[in-house]
């Protein structure tokens, strides 16, 4: 008992994950708690998000992972020049993933993986210095992905399948910086839509070059989330008596990309109990190249340059067998932020940002465990602007110190016969 | 054992508990600072553009945006106090405009909107229920009164309702006492840092009224003075030197104010001086109906009466195309005796002024097409400020603002040059933010609600204009004293009303 708690204690000061933009990285408890790697691991059913084709290399018959996390995340604002603070209390996020996994033979396993990789709740106060550009927004879109391994050679491996995807946007923001009605109320639109669907997919390989070595590598295709007519409502609100015939309520289309992640990883036993493991992920991010939305009333077309670069994320992660029944997991990963300078909206304030992660299995008996983890996102001030909000023809820019961080905390259960 | 559970508690706590902190948080004292300057007790002292006046009239939400209020928002991070205004609580229609005994006081109906169902601004079609003869007897710190020319400041009885219609309703609703002056009930606040934006109704009566009065320059009587004089320059210095004496006394500090030329104000800049769009038939039409006079001023000149070049220049051309309107000048030489009038036709040195717009092109007799106004009939005097009356006001402001700067610079005050700030506007002034404003008049298009600055009235700034002006002082001041008070956003205050139907 009491070297497990000291290497809990090392777990907790060693370690963070959570990724750019509106990626969310809690995809498995097991593999956040290794840093959010796990392309070249195989220890449970995450594996069919990770690396499909790890499912096959799986021990039992039946692998299932099922769990939950809250996401506590804050972002501070301030601009010194005109004394502007507000703070965004974000609504709880609540990422989830399931995960099965079935072998139907030596060579052949197949699964099912239900994820939610992309979410974003930002919730500013309203009417705030940026509400021009957001007030609140909510993202949220859930994978479904059925999936297969196949075993080549006991040294190689591949998986993968198609991915669903059904999202939901919500987003109010005000009309304009200084728009109200008669009463003073700020003219603000709210655009609604769920039920958005997509597919793409996810293919991986994985190759064991000796019992004590795994590499792996996955791509996860781009999916394109596009409203067309008739999906989604946009709410014109507080309109002035004499533009309000112009902001008649009606739908809109918008499209937001869910970027393509190349994934590169190894994952080793240095020694008895241990397991190393290092990832590397690319996000092609440079798909989000505006949020662009079209109304269909006086609003017309709403360009949002977004221009984003593409970026990458370096982990690391470790786990340790401390006791039969308890598996203790650290790790640590650097996340870089996707967004150029001059782009930096509040909607998505994700500087580059270290993240510290730990968590454990806890082995109620041979089929059921426990597992849980922790995250914590850290990301220095930045100062930085968005330049591209247009008002009379004019190009403005908004912009401060932001400052944010996230802790993400959630567990969940594994079973394995 | 019980030591490590404790460590992993403090840690837990630790990472729970982390909100983002700025290493410099700007909400913690000590961010902003005062300088040598002090903003507990804000005093500012002027007429309407101190007081918040805009779209014809203060009212109550409009006053919120005043240029003392919305400074004083930023001095609160620098150590400023409380910052009161005279009440209009009692607005509430939000209105403004003055009741007296329960009827419309004349000349102070409710503020401008723009009836786009007409497509022009009238005043809100709504009550005022600003009852005057509820006085409030109150020293505020924004004793902006509208209306006010520099020697009203210190003039006993200014806020006497008795004295209507030569007292000031404005000041009649919170001077202290009957007899009460503004500028004492400014200083019997005790002011530690003032604004002192004074003078410009010392030139801009004569110049709205489109130069009907009379310049009083050399003239140090204020008593025989008409509503639409020019002020003596030796009266303003005088004055000025008087005002600024009394706000100093305590020692306190503060910023004082140029005054804008009457170019850099939409109320003279909107209307051009050839609005009348004419074909060649109907030019050619017109221009025999002036025949006569023309001939006329050939007789004159011919038998040396008046110059050719005057001559010149009273002739009336139209031609096919945007035309110059024919206008009664007085400043031309006197030839009614020969049965000659005063016209001539407005070159671009001329400003007619903005209520022309509705005038010029309406028929002075409806069954009469031949009475055009500004056609076939000369505008009056009191439609154009003409290049010589624009160069009287001009001769005055010169004179005003070598006053103001000198005094300033004799007492160690700042000094917010508010005559180079508007002229900026005539070329585009840009904000920190990209934004460019202009001192164009609201023209009815989407852009120009977002960017527009003066308010329907054209004379005076609206919210966001009166922000510019707020963000101009806060830095003057910020450059005089040491202080680092924050900068104001224009684009985040409002601009026109607009009503479908009024």
């Amino acid at each position: 008992m009491k070297k497990l708690l000291l290497v809990l204690t090392i777990a907790f000061s060693a370690s963070v994950v959570y990724a750019g933009g509106y990626r969310v990285g809690v995809q498995g408890h097991k593999q956040l708690a290794m840093g959010h790697t796990g392309v070249a691991v195989v220890t449970s059913a995450e594996s069919a998000f990770f690396n499909p084709a790890g499912l096959v290399f799986l021990d039992g018959k039946l692998n299932v992972s099922l769990g939950a996390a809250a996401v506590l995340s804050n972002t501070s604002y301030q601009n010194r020049e005109f004394g502007y603070t507000a703070e965004a209390d974000n609504p709880v996020g609540t990422p989830f993933y399931a995960y099965g996994a079935y072998k139907i033979n030596d060579w052949l396993s197949a699964g099912i993986a239900v994820y939610t990789p992309y979410g974003s709740r930002v919730e500013w106060p309203t009417d705030w210095e940026g509400s021009h550009l957001v007030n609140n927004i909510e993202l949220s879109a859930i994978f479904v992905q059925p999936t297969i391994s196949i075993k080549i050679s006991d040294k190689l491996s591949v998986g993968g399948g198609p991915i669903y995807v059904s999202g939901a946007v919500n987003f109010n923001r005000n009309l304009s910086r200084s728009l109200t009605d008669e009463n003073g109320a700020r003219s603000n639109v709210t655009i609604d839509a769920s039920g958005i669907n997509a597919w793409g997919y996810s293919v991986g390989a994985m190759f064991r070059p000796t019992e004590d070595i795994n590499i792996g590598v996955n791509y996860r295709s781009r999916i394109d989330m596009d409203v067309e007519r008739g999906d989604g409502t946009a709410d014109f609100e507080n309109l002035p008596a004499a533009l309000a015939p112009g902001f008649a309520d009606g739908d809109f289309t918008a499209s937001l990309p869910l970027p393509a992640e190349l994934t590169f990883g190894i994952a080793f036993t240095p020694a008895d109990k241990w397991l190393v493991a290092i990832d590397y992920t690319r996000t092609f991010w440079d798909a989000y190249e505006a949020l662009d939305v079209q109304f269909f009333n006086s609003a017309g077309l709403s360009r949002n340059p977004r221009a984003y670069k593409n970026s990458s994320i370096y982990k690391i992660g470790a786990q340790y067998e401390a006791t039969q029944k308890v598996t203790v997991r650290a790790g640590f990963y650097f996340d870089e932020s996707p967004i150029r300078d001059g782009f930096f909206a509040p909607e998505t304030p994700r500087p580059d940002s270290v993240n510290f992660t730990a968590g454990f299995t806890y082995e109620l008996n041979s089929r059921w465990a426990i597992d849980a983890s922790v995250l914590y996102v850290h990301s220095n001030e930045i100062d930085n602007s968005y330049d591209y909000f247009t008002e009379a023809g004019q190009r403005l820019s908004f912009g401060g110190a932001y400052k944010s961080n996230a802790i993400v905390a959630g567990i969940g259960v594994s079973y394995k016969l | 054992m019980k030591n490590n559970i404790k460590y992993i508690a403090v840690l837990a706590l630790g990472l729970f508990a982390c909100e983002p902190e700025f290493d410099n948080p700007i909400e913690e004292s000590g961010t902003y600072s005062n300088g040598s300057a002090d903003f507990s007790t804000f005093v500012a002292v002027g007429n309407s553009l101190t007081a918040g006046y805009m779209d014809g009239t203060v009212f109550k939400s409009g006053q919120q945006n005043s240029f003392p209020n919305i400074m004083a928002q930023q001095f609160a991070y620098a150590g400023g106090g409380a910052f009161t205004q005279p009440s209009f609580d009692d607005d509430v229609n939000d209105a403004g405009g003055f009741l007296l005994g329960g009827n419309p006081l004349p000349g102070f109906g409710t503020r401008l909107v723009l009836d786009a169902s007409q497509g022009r601004p009238e005043n809100l079609n709504v009550a005022s229920t600003v009852e005057l003869s509820n006085l409030q007897a109150t020293a505020y710190n924004n004793m902006g009164v509208p209306g006010a020319k520099i020697f009203h400041l210190g003039f006993p009885g200014y806020g006497n309702i008795a004295g209507l219609p030569n007292a000031n309703p404005y000041f009649i609703r919170h001077a202290t006492t009957p007899d009460a002056t503004v500028i004492g009930d400014a200083v019997s606040l005790n002011p530690t840092f003032f604004t002192l934006w004074i003078g410009n109704n010392d030139i801009l009566g004569f110049a709205t009224s489109g130069g009907v009065g009379v310049d009083q320059t050399g003239n140090p009587n204020v008593l025989s003075y008409g509503g639409a004089d020019i002020t003596d320059p030796g009266v303003f210095a005088f004055t000025y030197q008087a005002l600024v004496d009394a706000l100093t006394a305590n020692g306190a500090k503060g910023v004082v104010a140029t005054l804008p030329d009457v170019t850099s104000i939409p109320y003279f800049t909107t209307v051009p001086y050839n609005p009348v769009p004419l074909d060649a038939g109907t030019a050619a039409f017109v221009n025999n109906a002036y025949a006569t006079y023309n001939g006329g001023l050939q007789f004159a000149a011919g038998n040396g009466l008046i110059t050719a070049a005057e001559a010149a220049q009273r002739t009336i051309t139209f031609a096919a195309g945007q035309n110059p309107v024919v206008i009664v000048d007085e400043d031309l030489t006197n030839l009614t005796g020969f049965g000659i009038p005063s016209y001539r036709m407005t070159t671009i040195d001329d400003l007619l002024i903005l209520p022309s717009s509705g005038f010029i092109g309406t028929q002075a007799d409806p069954n009469d097409p031949t009475s055009v106004n500004g056609v076939g009939i000369p505008l009056a005097d009191n439609w154009v400020l003409t290049s010589t009356e624009v160069q009287m006001v001009r001769t005055a402001r010169t004179a005003y603002n070598n006053a103001i700067v000198s005094i300033a610079a004799a007492n160690d005050l700042a000094v917010a040059d508010m005559a180079t700030k508007l002229e900026e506007l005539v070329s585009g002034l840009r904000t920190t933010d990209g934004q460019v404003y202009t001192n164009n008049y609201f023209d009815g298009s989407s852009n120009s609600i977002s960017t527009v600055v003066f308010s329907l009235d054209g004379v005076h700034p609206n919210s966001r204009g009166y922000a510019i002006v707020a963000d101009e002082f806060i830095r003057v001041v910020n450059e005089k004293y040491g202080s680092d008070v924050p900068a104001v956003t224009a684009g985040y205050y409002p601009g026109v009303t607009v009503v479908p139907s009024n």
